[in-house]
Parts: C-alpha cells; structure tokens; sequence
C-alpha cells in the first residue's frame, strides 16, 4: 500500500509537481501518463527517496518518508529513466554489485537470482559483454534485472519502453504484465496505448498537477459516452447541409472535415447527450436528396481525453 | 560495513579497468622520479628527504585527478540515481569511496618503495624516515582523498572538480609559507593548518599525536562535508 498525500516539489521558483495525491494498492500496475515534462519523473524520483518533496508525505506500509527512507529504498526497485548504468562494467559484475549493495551476501542466493532474472529479462547471452557495447534495449534489460533484483514488493519504471523498437516493447511490456500480477508496480509513459494496455490504474497528470486518476476502464467507459459522429454527405451543399444538421439538432458540435471534393462533404458531430442520433439523422437526411456515403460512429478514444486533459494553455 | 566494502571495491577495480589508473600512475612515478633523482647524485646522501618534500605538492595536483570522477561522473552519467536509490546511506557511500581513492593513493606510491630499495645498494638508509615518510604519505594521501571526494561532490563537471580540488589541496600545502600574510595573532593557527608541517614532522620519523589528529580531522571535516554536499543536492 501506498499511500502519498500533497506531494509537492519546487525547483527553486518552478513547481514541478503541485499537490499531488495517490494511493496505490498492492498488486497493482499503476500508469502515471503525462506530456513531457508534466512532473511525472519528479514524482517518481520523490516516490524512491532520490529527491526529498517540498512538502507533503509518503508512506509505505507502515513506514514513512524520510525517517524510514533507507528500509524503503530497500523495499523498491527502481529503473531510473534511460536506464543509467556503469559502461565500463560487464553485465554480471554489475549485477553482482547491485546484489551485494541490496544485501544479499549468499553467493549461492546471488548466482540463483542471476539464473532466474537472465532468463526473465532476457540476458543469459550477454552476461559477459561490457555495458557499453550493449544497445539500448539490452540497457534497459540489464536496468530492469537490477530493478527487480532483490524481489521488492514495489517496482517503479521510469519510461520503461522508451526508444526502444515495437518488439522491444512488446517484451518489456510482457515482462511488466507477468510480475505485476504480484507486485505493486508504477511505471511512467507518454504512450497512451501503453498504459491502456498494461494498467489498472491511470492517473494523469499535467504542469505537474494531478488531472485525472480513475481504472483503466473507468477512463474508457467516461470517453465512451460521448461519442462522436462522422457523416459523409454527396450531392450537397455546404451552407444548406449545415443548416439541415442545426435544425435537426441545434446542440450538436459541428465541424467541417478536409476531404477531397469528389468524396462529397464531411461532418464531425459531437452530441452534448448520451444518446445515440444516427436512427433520427438517417430518417432527417433520407427527406432531402443527399447521398449518405458514411454515418459512423466513433467512441472517444483515451488518447482524446489525455489531449483535452494535457493540451489546454499550450 | 558490508555496503562500503561492497562500493570501495567496485571503485577500486574501476581505476584499473580503464586507462585513467595507468596514465596517472606512470606520470605520477615520472615526475617524481625526475624532480627526485635529477638532483640525488649532486647531494650524494642516502636518503629519499628529497623525495618526501616535495610530495605534498605533486599529491596536491595527482589527488585531485584521481578523485574528481567519483561523484562527478555518476552525476554526468545518471547512475547517481540508481546508487542513491539503493538501500545505502550517504554515508557507506562517501566512505566507500574514500577508501577506494585512497587504496589508489597508496597503489600509486607502491613502485616507489623501489628508490629506498635501490639507494640502499649505495649507501646506509636511514629505515626510520623511511618508514615515517610513506606512513605520512599515506596520511596526506587520505586526507587529499578526501577533499577531492568533497569537490568531486559539489559538481557534475570532472574539470571543476579537479580546479576546486586543487585548489583546496594546494592551499593546505603552501599556507605555512604565506605567514607573513597573516596578522601576528593568527599565526599559530594559521600555521597548524598547513598540511606541509604535519607531513614533514613525520616523514623525519616523529609520529606525533598532534600529527596525527590534524590528518584524521581532515579527512573526518571533508567526509561530513561530503555527506552534507549530497543531501544538500536532493
């Protein structure tokens, strides 16, 4: 369980996460989606105890930042963005080096755990290659085994698929879905179809302010209730298919859509209300002598709401 | 204890893993050992006092190039984050590396236990300076360690680090030349914080307490300022 209340933290005069609140029960993926530089990595960075918050605080279980910060720290594990790591070390000597600093001074233990997490995440093949001559996905693979290493109960990924290639991404995500059945996991991403994918949980946030937090599909549900419109009309006017569309309903959202002009005019109709106007628009259009060449329906997809959320002030 | 044996180890190998370990040892024994013999067949007398004088000024340069990575390059590269989010305190972390550069301190004098060697097939060596000499060295080594750790903290940058390094070393070794600079009734003071008196008291073979208690201090003030300067950061 974890539990953080009005988190907040300044850069001087710049507040970079502003009264931020989450709690995240265990065994759960938590996203924690934002445009660049919405305060996501801060966030995380207070979360494993790197930087101290302005003010506000966290708890883990039953200990608390920052008197209980080093059996915390004990308790995450941590892939920092872009995966930092030591180039000059070979994956092994890292990962033994991470191991002995979590504690875990049984060779035997140790060489078991280097077993378990190679084939995991992938790196029996390159235990003895330097870091630096890895690319970047096998990086962020080595990141990862060091994250997990010592089994914590709460793994936090900063952007963990980010410049990596779909099928990179596709590991890391499986590898992320396959230990979140146990752990707490939060993991950051601009990549909403990532996060639709892989959590339970999304929170939003933006200019480091929280703007949404709700299930996965909870955030569905809400974008599909108000669902949007696009009608394709030939044989028509402008100016009179419009005024045929206020008409028949003067609540509705109207746009003009670019479309090449042997393909007739296009509509985008946003309806205020829940409810369905296709039936009604088909029986208002079939009276005049236009030709409906597409009247579809579209729900609003996840990425709509993380625009209208994130775009205003831009 | 386990987490700064753990990094001092990790530190220690990394010296020697890149080219960094064997420039600075080579260039190191070169300059020491032409300040050194350039003038030992003029004077003609079996000992290594010459050797010893000047190895607070050549310590002061050579310190600060071994230490000013070990912060300031975690920093540059990220992997500050990932240490700091391990289950260490920043304490097992400056101390660990302390005792990493200091190890380097002491590898670097190590192929000059050959000189005493050698100018022993010339004449009769005095052990007791001898010995007094690289105790001393070892000394100032640690406590150059750790001002260069303190600098390599406050920064990102390697050549800042190596400036403010210097600085701070150079500083200590040439104060108690500067006296006449200083009012009347600083003098003592100013006078027992130069490192060179310390060091020279004991490479004549007197280990004093006084000695003693000035280099532990040393490194004990800039360990704790090292420890601050990372919590300060976060």
């Amino acid at each position: 369980m974890i539990d953080v209340q009005n988190l907040t933290k300044y850069y001087g005069d710049f507040c970079a996460v502003d009264d931020i609140s989450l709690t995240i029960e265990p065994g759960r993926i938590l996203g924690l989606l934002g445009p660049n530089g919405a305060g996501k990595t801060t966030t995380l960075r207070m979360l494993t105890g790197f930087f101290s918050p302005t003010s506000g605080t966290i708890r883990i279980n039953d200990l608390k930042m920052p008197e209980d910060t080093l059996k915390i720290k004990s308790m995450i594990g941590y892939l920092p963005e872009s995966a930092p790591l030591y180039h000059n070390m070979l994956v092994y000597d890292y990962l033994d080096y991470v191991a002995r600093l979590k504690g875990m001074d049984d060779p035997d233990r140790r060489l078991a755990r280097f077993r378990e997490l190679g084939r995991l995440c992938g790196l029996s093949g390159i235990m003895d290659k330097p870091i630096g001559n890895l690319s970047k996905g096998l990086r962020q693979r080595v990141g990862l085994a060091h994250a997990m290493m010592s089994d914590p109960d709460i793994l936090i990924l900063d952007e963990p698929t980010s410049g990596l290639d779909p099928n990179q991404i596709a590991e890391i995500r499986d590898i992320i879905k396959g230990i979140g059945r146990e752990k707490t996991i939060i993991f950051s991403t601009h990549i909403l179809s990532e996060a639709e994918a892989t959590c339970d949980r999304i929170a939003i946030i933006n200019k480091g302010k929280k703007v949404a937090d709700a299930s996965t599909e909870q955030l569905k549900q809400n974008a599909r209730h108000r669902s949007l419109i696009r009608l394709t009309l030939q044989n028509a006017e402008i100016t009179a298919a419009l005024d045929h569309l206020k008409a028949f309903d003067a609540s509705l959202d109207i746009t003009v859509t670019d479309t090449p002009a042997s393909e007739g005019i296009s509509f985008e109709l946003c309806s205020k209300e829940d409810k369905d106007i296709r039936q009604d628009l088909y029986l208002s259009i079939k009276k005049t002598d236009w030709i409906i060449t597409e009247l579809a329906r579209q729900s609003l997809a996840l990425e709509e709401i993380f625009h209208e959320l994130t775009r205003e002030g831009v | 204890m386990t987490p700064i044996k753990t990094i001092a180890l990790k530190e220690f190998k990394d010296y020697f893993i890149s080219p960094i370990a064997y420039i600075v040892i080579s260039l190191f024994l070169i300059v020491t050992g032409w300040f050194f013999f350039s003038t030992f067949f003029i004077y003609g007398r079996a000992d290594l006092r010459d050797f010893f004088a000047l190895l607070p000024i050549t310590f002061s340069f050579f310190i600060p190039a071994v230490t000013m990575r070990m912060f300031a390059e975690e920093k540059n590269v990220g992997s500050y984050e990932s240490l700091l989010t391990m289950p260490v305190s920043f304490a097992h972390i400056a101390l660990g590396k302390f005792f990493a550069a200091s190890a380097f301190a002491a590898a670097m004098l190590l192929p000059t236990l050959s000189y005493p060697l050698f100018i022993s097939f010339l004449g009769n060596v005095d052990l007791g300076p001898v010995a007094g000499g690289y105790i001393g060295a070892i000394l100032l080594g640690g406590a150059y360690c750790s001002i260069g750790l303190f600098a390599s903290a406050l920064t990102r940058n390697q050549i800042i680090a190596f400036i403010i390094g210097c600085a701070i070393c150079f500083t200590l070794t040439i104060i108690d030349r500067m006296l006449f600079f200083v009012p009347e009734s600083l003098v003592p003071a100013v006078e027992y914080l130069g490192a060179n008196a310390h060091f020279t008291n004991i490479s004549k073979g007197i280990i004093d307490s006084r000695d003693l208690i000035y280099f532990a201090s040393v490194i004990f003030i800039f360990i704790f300022s090292t420890d601050i300067a990372m919590k300060e950061k976060n």
